[in-house]
């Protein structure tokens, strides 16, 4: 497993030399911390004069930065942390693998993310499918998710079988996701790699929305064998949008009584200064070695899971 | 009262739902890419032996259940209740049908069990996984069939009844499996 693990990374980083991009290092700890109300971050006490830092949840924020400052495309392996994430899939450490496309679209970029899929499991000729949130919605559940109503999704969940349906309390997109985990995902990417793009816009978290009849978020996910492995965005450059999505987050996490942490004001400032239009992805790596070795729990793929490191 | 967040779920906890006690059976963590996390959880419910499936929002949290094992000794039924001693503090409990179930076949004065205890009271009574066990009623066997195919069924000293090989005869002792409530052999001088 570890020459597996070696030999993976090994690949990828021939890719990307090969393509011209280039590896970078940023910080794991950071004064400012990811607001998504959906991610908890980990802090680390006595670092400095007696101040708190929080654990990287992505490299997002730095990597920007770098975008900002003239970097060209870059590409970063790097453990990051998760509270409260563990499970077959999940573990509150894990390695990432992201990436951006100064210039590029996300169509564009899901090629190579495609392409670069294929080369990490010597698997050359495996197919790829795009499929819309939306279509998937209405081909698998005959539901709109623009349009679908807290009960209209509850009751879709209802007739899936999903225990305690009657009772749970969520909103719409909370209920998106009970959908999506429960009976969608685990149809996706059985031949070959599944693309589910243009989510709806409250899904957005740092996508550019694009306008029209039906606005969506650029944003894409790459399933494989019913696991997702990779979520990409047309970069929200807009500094404007991106605080006032940032103060939209902190507030949903006082309602819901979760820390506050503070705005990466650096990252606000590097946009304002102007960030270049561009397309960047995530990938999971713990779980493309899954694939690439047959394993189905992640802890299967680490040499020491955190019970045991 | 304590209570247990989702994220400290894991096979063997004891938690409380809906004023019962629950073990969880398995706890499964899904999350999109994305969004809202859940935990799929399978949970037995210890007063009724029921499997159910439950949802959670990962981030809950859930009253723990007060729920534990201990071993006693069985003292003897008084018609309606079953006692029990606790061997090292000597204290007496009694248990009602619900919470012996099947047990009430298998035991008999002395035997050590292990009794789970829901706040401080017996929910379930687990006997010995053997007892031995005397006869008291089965057919004659047929004179020299030692094939010991087939069996025949025989009524124990405490009621049930367990199939034994044609050979075992009515004021034998045997010891049976409780678990899968099967013969294992004679036993002599019991």
């Amino acid at each position: 497993m570890i020459q597996a693990r070696a030999d993976l990374f090994a690949r990828l980083r021939a890719f990307f030399a090969a393509a011209g991009v280039l590896e970078v290092e940023t910080p794991i700890l950071s004064q400012a911390a990811v607001t998504d109300p959906a991610l908890a971050s980990l802090s680390v006490g006595g670092v400095g004069p007696a101040r708190s830092l929080y654990l990287q949840t992505s490299p997002e924020f730095p990597m920007k930065r770098l975008l900002a400052a003239g970097s060209g495309p870059i590409y970063q392996i790097c453990k990051v942390f998760r509270d409260d994430e563990c499970g077959r899939l999940h573990h509150p450490e894990f390695s990432l693998l992201e990436w951006y496309r100064p210039g590029w679209d996300p169509r564009r970029l899901m090629d190579e993310v495609a392409a670069l899929t294929r080369v990490a499991l010597q698997r050359p000729t495996m197919p790829v499918e795009r499929i819309a949130y939306r279509e998937l919605f209405l081909q698998r559940l005959h539901l709109d998710p623009w349009s679908a109503t807290v009960e209209d999704l509850r009751g879709a969940a209802l007739a899936a079988g999903i225990a305690d349906a009657a009772s749970l309390d969520l909103d719409a997109d909370a209920w998106l996701d009970l959908l999506l985990t429960h009976c969608l995902e685990a149809g996706l990417g059985r031949d070959g790699m599944t693309f589910l793009v243009d989510y709806p816009p409250s899904q957005a978290a740092l996508a550019r929305i694009r306008p029209g009849t039906i606005p969506v978020a650029e944003r894409f996910e790459l399933y494989l064998e019913g696991v997702e492995l990779a979520n990409g965005f047309q970069e929200l450059t807009d500094a404007a949008e991106q605080r006032a999505r940032f103060q939209a987050d902190l507030a949903q996490r006082r309602r819901r009584g979760q820390p506050e942490p503070p705005l990466d004001e650096r990252l606000l400032a590097a946009l304002a200064a102007g960030m270049p239009e561009c397309s960047g992805v995530a990938l999971g790596l713990d779980r493309l070695l899954m694939m690439a070795t047959g394993i189905d729990r992640i802890d299967g793929v680490l040499a020491f899971p955190v019970e045991r490191a | 009262m304590a209570f247990y967040s989702t994220s400290e779920f894991k096979g063997g906890l004891k938690i409380m739902l809906d004023g019962d006690p629950y073990n969880i059976v398995e706890n499964e963590f899904v999350k999109p890419g994305k969004g809202q996390a859940f935990n799929r959880v399978r949970v037995r419910n210890l007063k009724t032996g029921r499997t159910v499936e439950k949802t959670f929002k990962s981030g809950d949290t859930v009253e723990a259940a007060d729920v534990h094992d201990t071993e006693m000794q069985y003292l003897y039924n008084d018609g309606e209740e079953w006692h029990f001693m606790d061997p090292e503090s000597f204290e007496q409990m009694t248990a009602d049908a619900n919470a012996v179930g099947e047990a009430a076949k298998w035991i008999k004065d002395n035997d050590v069990c292990k009794v789970t205890l829901w706040n401080g009271a017996p929910l379930a009574v687990d006997p010995p996984n053997f007892v031995v066990l005397q006869i008291v009623e089965t057919d004659p066997g047929l004179k020299g069939d030692t094939s010991g195919g087939g069996g025949k069924p025989a009524t124990l000293e405490t009621g049930a009844v367990v199939r034994v090989p044609l050979f075992v005869q009515s004021g034998e002792s045997i010891k049976v499996d409780t678990r899968i409530g099967e013969y294992v052999s004679r036993v002599k001088d019991a």
